[in-house]
């Protein structure tokens, strides 16, 4: 499948445009994230992984970004969402990439995002005990250590 | 990193279906690194493992953000510092890509030579450590480590040549190059490559002809082409399982698009393939390298004006993700420029973050000892997964 074949899909079945920027960069409401990553894997055959992570846009919240490939097609479909601001809830893809689980465990344990039905939502870098969450941009980077308990 | 296990004991029967958790690192000699697992058991058998890491991590992503785009490449290369000549090209690279700074063919020569050479030294440090991980069963235990580490010392001296500095280099700079090569340097270079390709031969007949050595690797820790998918596992170990993956063909960059190679690839998937694949890589890489101090051009190193200070250099507002070919697998920076002198955030995808997450999906069922040649056939260096 091209990637003018996707984005027609994409625009059929979602009703956004794709953007492309080397690849495709989808932006979705977050209710749907799940239902597009079905269909990026399923239909346009993105089984390949890359990776997920998240933006903190100050007052307008955050944003999730996930990478997924075709290998045989090479099409790349970016997608994105939006959080509201103050939300930290974010559906997982655990259940349908096995490699989104340690990359939303790091999502969440840099930015506070909480993925809901991830199997096994913990800290994967920081200790368990860490308090904050540091790649937000409201945490300075001279944030004094917990002591030590 | 997870919880303290409350402290299990369990006593095994004879029948051995009782579980044991056994603790394996963080010091672990084989982990190469700070890495703990925490197994349990069936007897000699993997049933579970919990991989807990981030004994390395320094929030690279942070400090990537609070540095810039002048200061950040030499830290950079502090996120594989196994092989700091790529982990920089990926950083550099992706913010030429988003500043759309051209980078003179020159410079894009000498990125790809060194590039390879990194790739090469690499890979001897893997194959020595992971053959001393195997130990006893490959005849003389440290014999193949220290004949791998006698030859990753020619290339680090070529490096220490070009740029002073054995194991980071601070080689690349936004717009191309910051050293360019000595007098006399290629020649040194080809007379290297010419040596190591020797070697090669060597060690294939010291292992490929040693039935421990087959016994301890093929069918063991094998990846399927799903589960490599679905991980998101990259280089050596993506092209072990039957999938003609690699940056360097599918988006060239720094002019790869001029060289000939070919890429590897074994479908069998287990620790014997990944082995394979890495040593034809040594012998594409030397090809690579031959043809770029063949085909290298005259002209500047660099495209970046002088700057009398490091918040000079400014990317204009936007974003991207760019991603080259690590010795470990795809490394990629994803950038975003509010278009001030330091990335507003800056994401790194390290190859050997997303080759560690197989683990848990492919240990169980093995024994203990096999855990061991597993992990080494990945080839992770912490510095990049907890980066």
């Amino acid at each position: 499948m091209t990637a003018a074949d996707a984005r027609a899909r994409i625009q059929e079945r979602f009703g956004v445009d794709a953007v492309a920027d080397g690849g495709l960069a989808v932006t979705l409401p977050r209710d749907r994230w799940p239902e597009f990553a079905r269909f990026a894997h399923d239909e346009l055959g993105c089984r390949y992984f890359n990776w997920l992570s998240a933006v903190d846009w100050k007052d307008q919240g955050f944003e999730v970004l996930c990478r997924v490939e075709n290998l045989d097609t090479s099409l790349v479909v970016t997608m994105r969402t939006r959080l509201a601001a103050g939300e930290t809830r974010c559906p997982s893809l655990t259940p349908l990439y096995r490699g989104a689980n340690w990359m939303e465990r790091e999502c969440y344990d840099m930015f506070g995002i909480v993925f809901e039905g991830h199997p096994d939502l913990r800290r994967i870098l920081l200790s368990d005990d860490w308090e904050g969450y540091p790649l937000r941009k409201d945490y300075a980077v001279d944030t004094p250590l917990a002591p030590y308990r | 990193m997870a919880a303290t296990q409350t402290q299990q004991v369990v006593e095994v029967g004879y029948g051995g279906n009782e579980r044991l958790m056994m603790n394996m690192g963080p010091q672990h000699p084989s982990s190469h690194g700070v890495f703990r697992m925490i197994l349990t058991l069936e007897g000699e058998t993997v049933v579970a493992v919990d991989a807990v890491i981030g004994y390395l991590h320094r929030c690279h992503e942070k400090l990537g953000e609070s540095l810039t785009y002048v200061q950040y490449p030499s830290i950079a290369s502090k996120t594989d510092y196994v092989a700091a000549m790529t982990a920089e090209l990926a950083y550099v690279a992706a913010v030429e890509k988003i500043a759309k700074i051209d980078v003179p063919r020159r410079a894009q020569y000498l990125r790809v030579i060194v590039a390879e050479l990194q790739r090469i030294a690499s890979h001897c440090l893997w194959l020595g450590t992971w053959c001393l991980d195997m130990g006893g069963a490959l005849g003389g235990g440290a014999t193949v480590f220290l004949y791998c580490i006698r030859e990753r010392e020619m290339v680090l001296d070529r490096f220490e040549e070009l740029t002073g500095a054995r194991l980071l280099y601070g080689f690349h700079q936004t717009g191309g190059t910051r050293y360019d090569m000595p007098a006399g340097w290629d020649k040194k270079v080809r007379e290297t490559v010419d040596f190591i390709e020797k070697r090669l031969d060597e060690y294939e007949a010291m292992l490929e002809d040693n039935t421990f050595f087959r016994v301890r690797t093929q069918g063991v820790g094998v990846i399927s082409r799903e589960v490599a998918e679905a991980v998101g596992v990259s280089g050596p170990l993506i092209r072990g399982s039957g999938v003609a993956y690699d940056v360097r063909r599918a988006e060239p960059y720094s002019s790869y698009g001029d060289f000939d190679f070919v890429v590897p690839v074994e479908t069998a998937g287990d620790c014997y393939a990944r082995y394979r694949v890495r040593m034809v890589e040594f012998r594409q890489s030397i090809r690579i390298v031959r043809q770029a101090l063949d085909g290298l051009p005259e002209g500047p190193i660099s495209s970046r004006p002088a700057v009398k200070s490091v918040a000079q250099v400014r990317v204009p507002k936007g974003e991207g993700y760019t991603r080259i070919e690590g010795a470990r697998g795809e490394i990629g920076c994803y950038i975003v420029s509010d278009g001030g002198p330091k990335p507003y955030r800056l994401k790194w995808r390290g190859a050997s973050f997303s080759n560690l997450a197989v683990l848990p999906h492919i240990v169980p069922g093995h024994k203990v000892a096999d855990v061991v040649a597993i992990m080494g056939s990945v080839d992770p260096v912490f510095g990049e997964v907890d980066r």
